[in-house]
């Protein structure tokens, strides 16, 4: 039966707050499920005319393509400060920065953890791929014991590199946060438990709740070098063993 | 008018931030700036501005550079070894076109120092500091009223040419106090809207603030714009003083502290029969070349005087080329060069 295109049913649609820019992402890289949902939440709660996205360096650098609101590219690990600056300067708008483990966890160290003590209104989405992407593959603060790396050829020797870095459990130990979560995108009940995390996010700061943390457990399949399917189960299997999946801070 | 106050500096520059509008203030604590710091934790929160101690310098400028891609008027201030540390987010903020002060009360250096008053980080504001091409307007007040007057230039600046400005001061500016007649607070609302501002993509297509693109063409395009901004910069705001020089035989080319210094070393030496006279640039970026070579050309010698190890002395000498002699006295370390040690150095190019 040929099929009727003008009858046919929309049961499936871009978010309008992403915009159709081409993505730079690998395939089978989690941060295309990601920005799709910060773009679905941004639609949800009908804020993209006053939201301001942060954008990271690292392989986020372009996100400032993707969504249909405005957004600022900060230097390397100070977009939590960044974002601090623009909401002081206008409490009315809706912030949100988005952070690879590297410029999150590394370079960004004080700026991250000092943005979450002062319980800044705004809404962090933290990726954690446990390597550099953008750069060639190299050890990030997150890299698990053992993870070879192109900085870490042998696997990451603790005695040297030191443990993989569980930077949410220390941004939970602080008095102001009111949400920290680590999620992941591995599967179909993942995604659906990290909308939700993330609507959380957003609407805590609609609601003036103050600081939340989205941690993002994703895929690097390109310098994890693996199929896609294999480094979903890498999640799965081996990285929520270093990093546990839930809620650490829910004070909403 | 206002009436005069016994203000110390780094109080004044505060104090006219406020008044020129400055509604995000961004800092660390760093001697010898801490009172300005201080004035402003006790002052914006009550005007309801938004006043943070960052946890560093890096935060610091960061947050300036948020707070100016959404549009309001911000300001960080520190001294040097703090300054060093802002370098990132100064080249962030000419490269993203966003307009901010930044105060640097100098302090003796390299490395961590001293607290006393010095200009050795001329280089670093005048001729980029961080990575880059780009520059930034330096202004250069000599006396704590100017300190004043200059800030709120700073923003009219800053706003104007979509450019971070910095107040280079040096320590014994931001120390001192002096009668000051404080300038009349502006109008915020009045303030020209920014269009590229990211406040929210209401009625308009999204505005994106960055100093980034890896296509070649596209990046020198944007370097172009940069360069002729700096063009238009230098064509139309040098600002230079000039003292006794109608009739003078030597010249002092001096700024900040030392320019006021050389004042008095005008009347010593022009009681002895010496008849010297003062060239004080009030943009140190852009220097005034133009004014300081036609002065060349009527003296026999400008005498460069600073708190370094002859920094501005390139600038001097570029000006000049060779039309006449440039020799040099400077202190350095945070030593305060005396009138008299000054008017024995005139004297050795005097004939």
């Amino acid at each position: 039966m040929p099929v009727d295109v003008q009858n046919m049913q929309k049961v499936f649609a871009r978010p309008n707050s992403l915009t159709d820019a081409k993505s730079t992402y690998c395939p089978g890289c989690h941060h295309g499920i990601l920005t799709r949902i910060i773009a679905q939440t941004i639609d949800e709660l009908g804020i993209v005319e006053r939201t301001i996205g942060i954008v990271p360096v690292g392989c986020a650098v372009f996100a400032y393509r993707w969504y249909r609101c405005d957004a600022i590219q900060a230097a390397h690990g100070r977009a939590s400060a960044v974002a601090t600056g623009v909401k002081r300067a206008n409490p009315s708008l809706i912030v949100f920065s988005y952070q690879g483990d590297g410029d999150f966890a590394s370079i960004g160290t004080a700026e991250s953890i000092h943005a979450a003590n002062r319980g800044e209104n705004i809404t962090v989405i933290f990726v954690n791929n446990q390597v550099y992407g953008m750069t060639g593959g190299e050890m990030a603060p997150t890299s698990l014991v053992g993870q070879k790396t192109t900085t870490t050829p042998q696997g990451r020797d603790p005695k040297l590199f030191g443990y993989p870095i569980r930077f949410s459990e220390m941004i939970a130990q602080l008095d102001a946060p009111v949400y920290v979560t680590r999620q992941a995108l591995y599967d179909t009940k993942r995604i659906k438990e990290a909308t939700k995390a993330i609507k959380k996010a957003f609407t805590n700061q609609v609601k003036e709740r103050g600081y939340s943390l989205v941690e993002v457990l994703a895929t690097c399949p390109t310098n994890w070098r693996m199929k896609p399917i294999d480094a979903n189960k890498h999640v799965a299997n081996v990285v929520e063993k270093t990093y546990r999946l839930g809620d650490l801070v829910n004070r909403g | 008018m206002g009436k005069r106050l016994l203000l110390r500096g780094n109080e004044v520059i505060a104090e006219a931030a406020i008044r020129a509008g400055c509604q995000c203030y961004f800092a660390y604590p760093i001697t010898p700036q801490a009172e300005l710091l201080q004035h402003m934790a006790v002052n914006m929160p009550r005007l309801g501005r938004t006043f943070i101690q960052a946890e560093s310098e890096l935060a610091a400028i960061n947050m300036v550079y948020g707070a100016a891609s959404a549009g309001v008027r911000t300001m960080t201030s520190s001294s040097s070894p703090g300054i060093s540390l802002k370098q990132e987010g100064i080249s962030y903020l000419a490269g993203s076109n966003l307009p901010a002060v930044i105060v640097n009360i100098v302090r003796g250096g390299p490395g961590l120092g001293d607290i006393a008053p010095s200009q050795c980080d001329y280089f670093q504001a005048t001729k980029g500091g961080g990575h880059g091409d780009y520059h930034m307007i330096v202004l250069g007040p000599s006396t704590v009223p100017e300190a004043g007057q200059l800030t709120m230039l700073a923003f009219e600046l800053a706003d104007q040419y979509r450019t971070p400005v910095m107040l280079l001061a040096d320590g014994m500016l931001g120390q001192m106090m002096e009668p000051v007649e404080l300038p009349e607070p502006i109008e915020i609302s009045s303030l020209p809207q920014k269009e590229w501002a990211t406040n929210g993509a209401k009625g308009r297509d999204p505005n994106i603030i960055l100093s980034f693109d890896l296509d070649p063409e596209v990046l020198k395009q944007m370097n172009l714009i940069l360069q002729e901004r700096y063009r238009q910069i230098e064509a139309k705001e040098v600002r230079y003083e000039e003292t006794a020089t109608g009739d003078a035989d030597i010249a002092i080319v001096a700024y900040g502290t030392v320019a006021r210094i050389v004042k008095t070393v005008i009347k010593m030496a022009r009681a002895e029969g010496i008849k010297l006279g003062l060239f004080r640039p009030i943009t140190l970026w852009p220097f005034p070349s133009q004014a300081l070579k036609k002065l060349s050309e009527k003296v026999a010698t400008v005498l460069t005087v600073e708190m370094s190890a002859g920094q501005m002395w390139e600038d001097v000498r570029l000006a000049i080329a060779e039309r006449a002699e440039t020799p040099f006295y400077g202190e350095m370390g945070g030593v305060i060069p005396t009138p008299q040690r000054i008017l024995s150095e005139v004297k050795k190019h005097a004939g």
